[in-house]
């Protein structure tokens, strides 16, 4: 196929990704925000939330605080933010539309149809409950998109590269959250009475829906190091670290035995799922997890442009 | 206006009493007068809807308001007779053929200028008339693959060829989609109706760009559809025929040239390219030759087309047929190349780089239609009977300057059809884009084409850039 062709593919999927990604944390955030200051509400999450899922320092160049009304904006519809919902939605039809002819006529619908309805949100204009349903809404959009991905494409290159683009968005999105929120994460932090953290723990959790899927694999109260766990190392977790690297170790697999040739962009997808198969949490905390999740956003953003070096120019 | 045009289904003047209709319309008319209105109403819009959610749009240069938007589309076919048709078929290969032969001359021994059919100056002073192609004849002969002749009508049995699309006609993925919308609308209608097909468009285009790849091709031979890119008003038919034909759909970029081969860049590597449906202009096929300010083109893709090991569809220098003064000598040309009458005759023209012809044109001009001999898309031409006063003397202003550059035509009444507007049904002017495609075997056409509809009272301009609108043409089988 087409290197551009597969580019549009791979940016399709990763910004349908985005789109959802900054849903959730918009989501959650405005549920920690509502929270009485005893439960650790009303410290200031937008600015975390600006943190990881946008660019703060573009954030402050563009807008002179920092509250619910400015980072709504910036994350959801301000045209001035790459990774705004809309600008994602925008993106992702742009690539869609280059290559309309390799996708089924149900991923052009998803995203046409996306595209289409997205012009009907007025974001000034919205209250919270509007809001929450847009919110609902952009996470709708990517469940059908991805669905109708799953559903309808054939299972050749084309379809390898757009779960490429989605693996190594969604590595890189868990990474900015572990990022910004690793702090809360570390043992020290459970105090006696760190019952205030609780909610900072959970927030991590929704940012990726995982509340349910922790109670499931542990079966005991939310621990940060738990979470942490959950997030880099447990491999059932669709979101974890560990499962996008079994993803894109895959992928880049079925990719390298059809064109016959192997290349860095597999060499470093199975040496990151080696390292993260062969570690344990403790061993994270032990060397610092703030230099771990560093180089990890570090050694994902290489895979991301030896994958675009081998095949996507 | 001149006299009252005819129309399809009553066959008569309009204005006059619509009670009669030709036999063809018959049904039509019925379902017309049957059909409550509502009924009507949620058809439209469920075949806007339609179009809108499979993104079929097209950009209109200079409207910044919406960079896509739909083509008004018209759920009242457009019927020709199957007689009608046959007539239409032959004369449309007639002229296709002799296109073919006079490119072939131009391009090499130059018969047709030596025996004064074309004057000569025509030929070497236009922009379009490619030196790169003297003596290099393009595989298997063909230069105009795909050609869309606009034919308009003007009676019962007058059909008139309006112009010559010889470099990249564009408008077949309405003609397929305008079909697939409405076999999905009225499955009734078809039922009653014995409509030939059109589906087959796709394949017949593939074959036709498969049986001209180069020699040096194998086989099974790689063809491409090259576009401007997706900010082209026509991408979305760029992409819609590359689906239908399982063709790559290549951007300039995704092309490279080594060795007088082109090959795309792939996932895979470097592969080998033999034909080149392109939808781009020659001036941006390659920057070494043609606009070196160009970025949409191919550096050495004109010495590959050159050395014969690519093909190009449609050929380069092919514009010089859409040359609105190369079309008065067309009868001429059908003549010289076919040693026939022309089955389809020109609608009587006027070229103003006659001397006569000019004076004439000056005399009449708020009873003519001008237009450029270089335009196209409905842009830069005077229609005289809907011109103001200021409009007719910027225009006579132009004549005097470069009488070259212009030709004249009786203001047509081209025929109606009744459509759908904000009143009701009511008649609007019509033409007609059929398609025909060369190879290095047959010529193949489609029953129909493209009708487009002049959606504005009175208005005789059909172009879609213009409030042009579109309706399924049907050819009846028998």
């Amino acid at each position: 196929m087409l290197s551009r062709t597969a580019d549009n593919l791979y940016w399709l999927s990763r910004y349908t990704e985005r789109a959802d990604f900054v849903a959730r944390i918009l989501d959650a955030t405005m549920r920690l925000a509502a929270l009485p200051a005893s439960y650790g509400g009303e410290r200031n999450e937008w600015e975390g939330a600006v943190a990881a899922a946008g660019n703060l320092d573009e954030f402050k160049r563009l807008y002179s605080a920092v509250n619910e009304d400015t980072v709504r904006d910036f994350l959801a519809f301000s045209p001035n933010n790459p990774s705004s919902i809309a600008n994602a939605i925008e993106v992702a039809r742009e690539n869609a539309r280059a290559v309309r002819t390799a996708l089924t006529t149900e991923m052009w619908e998803a995203i046409n149809g996306a595209w289409l309805e997205l012009k009907g949100f007025n974001g000034a204009e919205m209250n919270r409950e509007e809001f929450a349903r847009f919110l609902e809404w952009v996470k709708n959009v990517s469940l059908s998109f991805d669905g109708s991905a799953y559903r309808t494409m054939l299972r050749n290159d084309a379809y390898w590269f757009t779960r490429l683009g989605l693996a190594i968005e969604r590595a890189d999105n868990t990474a900015r959250i572990l990022d910004v929120k690793y702090h809360v994460l570390l043992p020290q932090t459970e105090r006696v009475g760190g019952s205030l953290d609780y909610f900072q723990w959970t927030t991590i959790l929704r940012e990726v829906s995982a509340l349910t899927a922790y109670h499931w694999v542990y079966r005991q109260s939310v621990k940060p190091w738990l979470v942490a766990d959950l997030l880099i190392l447990n491999r059932q977790m669709p979101r974890s670290l560990a499962n996008c690297y079994e993803l894109l170790v895959r992928h880049l697999d079925l990719v390298a035995d059809a064109y016959g040739r192997r290349g860095p962009s597999q060499r470093l997808a199975s040496a990151m799922q080696a390292r993260l198969s062969g570690t344990k949490i403790d061993g994270i905390f032990a060397l610092g997890m703030h230099e771990f999740i560093t180089d990890f956003v570090s050694e994902n953003n290489k895979l991301g442009a030896a994958i675009a070096e081998q095949y996507l120019v | 206006m001149g006299r009252a045009a005819f129309d399809e289904m009553t066959g008569r003047p309009n204005g006059q009493a619509a009670e009669g209709v030709r036999s063809a319309y018959a049904a039509l008319k019925e379902w017309l007068e049957t059909c409550p209105p509502d009924f009507f109403d949620t058809r439209r819009s469920q075949a806007e809807l339609f179009f809108r959610r499979i993104g079929i749009t097209f950009a209109v240069y200079g409207d910044n308001q919406s960079t896509e938007r739909l083509i008004p589309f018209d759920i009242i076919p457009r019927v020709l007779t199957k007689p009608e048709w046959e007539l239409l078929e032959r004369g449309l290969k007639q002229r296709v053929t002799a296109l073919n032969a006079f490119l072939g001359d131009l391009y090499g021994a130059q018969e047709c200028i030596k025996a004064g059919v074309v004057p000569a100056d025509l030929v070497y002073r236009n922009p379009h008339y490619r030196l790169e192609m003297l003596g290099c004849p393009p595989p298997h002969g063909v230069y105009v693959h795909i050609a869309g002749i606009d034919v308009v009508r003007v009676d019962e049995d007058t059909f008139y060829v309006l112009e010559d699309n010889a470099r990249t006609p564009s408008g077949v993925s309405y003609m397929l989609e305008n079909r697939e919308v409405m076999m999905r609308l009225f499955p009734e209608l078809f039922a009653q109706h014995r409509v030939a097909p059109v589906e087959n468009y796709p394949d017949a285009l593939l074959k036709t760009l498969r049986s001209v790849a180069p020699l040096t091709a194998t086989r099974d031979p790689t063809v491409v559809l090259l576009t401007p890119g997706r900010f082209n008003s026509a991408f979305y038919e760029h992409s819609f025929l590359a689906d239908k034909l399982g063709v790559e759909l290549v951007e300039a970029s995704d092309l490279f040239a080594k060795d007088d081969v082109v090959f795309m860049r792939t996932t895979e590597g470097p592969k080998r390219v033999d034909v080149i449906y392109r939808r781009i202009d020659d001036d941006f096929i390659d920057p070494l030759v043609f606009r070196p300010d160009s970025v949409l083109g191919v550096p050495g893709l004109m010495a590959a087309y050159q050395a014969g090991n690519v093909t190009l569809a449609n050929a380069v220098g092919t514009g010089i047929c859409d040359d609105k003064a190369v079309y008065t000598y067309m009868p001429a040309i059908v003549r010289f190349f076919t040693g026939e009458e022309p089955i389809l005759n020109n609608v009587p023209t006027w070229c103003c780089r006659e001397k006569e012809a000019l004076s004439y044109v000056l005399d009449r001009l708020p009873e003519l239609v001008v237009k450029e001999v270089n335009g196209s898309g409905g842009y830069g031409m005077l229609v005289g009977p809907h011109a103001t006063k200021r409009e007719l003397d910027e225009f006579a202003r132009k004549l005097k300057h470069d009488p070259d550059g212009f030709i004249a035509q009786p203001t047509l009444s081209l025929s109606t059809c009744p459509t759908f507007v904000a009143s009701g049904v009511a008649p609007r002017h019509v033409d007609l884009r059929p398609f025909v495609l060369t190879g290095a075997d047959e010529i193949r056409i489609v029953p129909g084409g493209l009708t487009r509809v002049a959606l504005k009272e009175g208005s005789l301009v059909v172009n879609s850039s213009q409030g042009g609108g579109t309706k399924d043409t049907w050819v009846l089988d028998g």
